[in-house]
């Protein structure tokens, strides 16, 4: 018999019962809440005078709508400006305190993007499932959990039940193999693998990331590639337990410790594929062939290389793929076989849950440091992924790396990410953002955004416009203003 | 969600095909953090003479006096008789939160759409599917008489009129077992509850750091 895939071990560790219709009941470890996806579900069991199945499960922090600015902050929920925006935030508050969930309020240290917080608490772990009423909820699957976002009604039926009704995926393997070039990231390497499978390439598997470019990264970066699985078409993105993940989660305040620390170990080493697994499909890539991405169109599959240049629509394969390049360059603003490094900006966002972790922010600082943001650029803003990213930044001094180039230096949350907040691009603009998705509209009406790592959007918050950051020092022109 | 049995009630006619998900609850009310209170923005557009948003008090609004529901002699209808494709549009599961809220436990018409088919079903609403000619009658018959009512037992799958007239209709056994029941996805979960707690026994012992009763300091 072939041996399993890391998927498949998951699937069947957490498999209460397969019904009839080809369903299966799957149990859920770790439900993260957020204000924006869970107030209808608490209302649900309020109605039908529900409870939740296990309290200890769930862990909530408000991160979509919360404001980022310091003033704003100081005074908490009252600070929020948005009616609407407010009574989310405040509904989630009271739903934790009624139902007795555990919540890390708006000025909690520990309040963030869910996405950074549960594994910065060592409240996501190997071997667990992992939902939340967020498509990104793939990121914690860096750690070997099976993760996904579910809908609202999912959310109540895992705070009822503590399972989901799921269906099996089937499995794809991406290994990228070899070295990454220097100034490389794990946002470009998953930035390619989009660019080469497709935005619905992933759909309907689990997609397992492989290869020796994946085992390299570090737990920040690893949680980058996962991030984006759902922008692949994959609900699901995974990476085998290695040295790598073990030392990460060592002393967080949600891991085990002491013997069970040791017990939990032991069980999370068997948490890769076997050597003869079968997969549905495996695509390789080759680490050397991947150059900084910057995405150019409104899905993040239209992107390209650093040293590319935006496509001509008329010498494109089809018709259909030659009207979503017309249409995308049209709303983009840009000209066919314009040169990336052509694109000029007006703002540049560091944050979101897929580049918000103090690594990103450090290498975002290195290439910040003692240069000034462009004076064509209107706004640059770094937003840590919680307050705990945010402490630790301040300890090692980044904070003043960014705030004397003239970056803007903000409190925890989503913020440009979706603009639910007041984070946003007025039409028109172009923003080389670390965020995730570029699609119309995303981060503020008529906003362009040009999806680029931490290194690459600092580098073009310095230039005023997209440089190759592998050529930072020899090129005067990242200075010049 | 709510046990359906039987419904004997008024019965309110909404003359119009492919009444969308849009007319049912139009968007500006998918704002709300709620899943009740959406009943007095049920048809928004065609019940009142202004634009509707959320949060609006609605006693203050002039309300469009043709329009069926606003009618004295509908007050309190629990059945809503409409023309096919009723239900179509979007996937929002507002549609049937605002029947629900309003008071509609049974639609009555030749055809739904399919996601709002499911959709009502979760929620607690009986959707009866009668052939045209059948609604046709219905709709005659509610016209002429004021005080109209029907009888709609689910069990029997029949509708009976105040002539005593028996009309048979199907539904699916299984969205029929749940609502007899008052099941819903989570009710349905449940009925497996001990094969849920014996697993989560055995996981609480292979796995324990996955269960922390209380959280960290
Ligand atoms: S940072 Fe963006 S993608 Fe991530 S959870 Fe927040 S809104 Fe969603």
């Amino acid at each position: 018999m072939a041996g399993q895939t890391l998927y498949d071990k998951l699937w069947s560790q957490h498999l209460v019962k397969e019904r009839d219709d080809g369903t299966a009941l799957i149990y859920i470890d770790r439900q993260l809440l957020h204000e924006v996806t869970s107030p209808q579900a608490f209302e649900g069991l309020r109605l039908a005078n529900r409870k939740p199945w296990r309290l200890d499960a769930n862990l909530a922090t408000p991160d979509h709508n919360v404001p980022t600015t310091v003033i704003e902050r100081a005074e908490g929920n009252a600070g929020i400006k948005d009616p609407v925006s407010l009574i989310q935030v405040q509904t989630l508050d009271d739903n934790c305190a009624a139902f007795g969930i555990e919540e890390f309020k708006i000025n909690d240290a520990r309040q963030g993007i869910v996405h950074v917080v549960g594994p910065e608490q060592g409240a996501t772990l190997p071997g667990m499932t992992v939902v939340c009423g967020d498509s990104h909820t793939a990121t914690h699957g860096a750690f070997a959990a099976l993760a996904h976002g579910i809908g609202t009604s999912e959310v109540e039926h895992v705070l009822a039940t503590q399972c989901l009704l799921a269906q099996k995926m089937k499995n794809m393997q991406v290994r990228v193999e070899g070295e990454l070039g220097i100034g490389v990231t794990a946002k470009d390497v998953v930035l390619a693998i989009i660019g080469n499978i497709g935005t619905a390439g992933g759909t309907g598997y689990a997609i397992e990331f492989a290869g020796s470019a994946i085992r390299s990264l570090s737990m920040e970066g690893r949680m980058t590639v996962c991030n984006m699985a759902i922008e692949a078409g994959a609900r699901v993105g995974l990476i085998a337990v290695d040295d790598t993940t073990i030392e990460y989660l060592a002393n967080r305040p949600y891991a085990p410790s002491g013997e069970q620390w040791e017990a939990a170990v032991a069980d999370w080493r068997g948490l890769v594929s076997d050597a003869d697994a079968a997969f549905d499909k495996v695509v390789e890539i080759d680490a050397a062939t991947i150059e900084p991405q910057v995405s150019w169109g409104t899905s993040p599959e239209m992107v390209t290389g650093i040293s590319g240049e935006v496509p001509d629509p008329s010498s494109a394969s089809d018709d259909t793929v030659k009207r979503s390049y017309t249409r995308a360059l049209e709303y983009m603003g840009l000209t066919p076989k314009q040169k990336i490094t052509d694109i000029r900006l007006d703002k540049v966002f560091i944050g979101s849950c897929t580049n918000s972790r103090i690594e990103d922010l450090r290498e975002a600082a290195k290439v910040a440091k003692g240069k000034k943001v462009a004076s064509t650029i209107q706004l640059a803003m770094v937003v840590p992924g919680s307050g705990l990213v945010k402490r630790q930044a301040e300890a090692e001094g980044l904070d003043k790396i960014f705030t004397e180039a003239g970056f803007e230096w903000r409190e925890p949350g989503c913020s440009m990410c979706l603009a639910m907040n007041a984070d946003k691009l007025g039409a028109g603009e172009h923003c080389a953002s670390t965020s995730n998705r570029n699609f119309e509209g995303r981060q503020g009406y008529g906003g362009r955004t040009h999806l680029v790592s931490p290194a690459m959007a600092a580098a073009a918050a310095i230039a005023g416009h997209f440089v190759d950051v592998r050529q930072l020092d020899a090129q005067p022109a990242a200075q010049e203003a | 969600m709510r046990k359906f049995e039987r419904e004997q009630g008024l019965v309110a006619p909404l003359d119009r095909a492919n009444v969308d998900t849009d007319l049912i609850i139009p968007k500006q009310f998918l704002k709300s953090i709620k899943r009740t209170g959406f009943g007095v923005n049920l048809f928004d557009e065609l019940r009142y003479l202004d634009e509707g948003y959320p949060g609006q008090d609605a006693s203050q609004r002039p309300l469009n006096p043709d329009f069926v529901l606003n009618q004295p002699r509908y007050q309190g209808a629990s059945v809503l008789l409409a023309r096919r494709n009723f239900g179509c549009g979007s996937s929002r599961e507002h549609a049937p939160w605002a029947l629900e809220d309003f008071g509609f436990r049974v639609v009555i018409a030749p055809s739904f759409a399919d996601i709002f088919y499911n959709n009502a079903f979760k929620n607690g609403i009986l959707l009866v599917p009668l052939d045209e000619e059948t609604v046709d009658r219905l709709f005659k018959a509610v016209e002429d008489n004021e005080g109209y009512r029907l009888d709609v037992d689910l069990e029997h799958q029949r509708v009976t009129t105040p002539e005593g007239e028996i009309i048979e209709f199907e539904v699916d056994e299984f969205r029929k077992h749940c609502l007899l029941n008052g099941l819903d996805d989570i009710g349905l979960t449940l009925q497996d509850e001990d094969a849920i707690r014996d697993f989560e026994a055995k996981h609480r012992v292979n796995r324990p750091w996955l269960f922390r009763d209380k959280a960290p300091a």
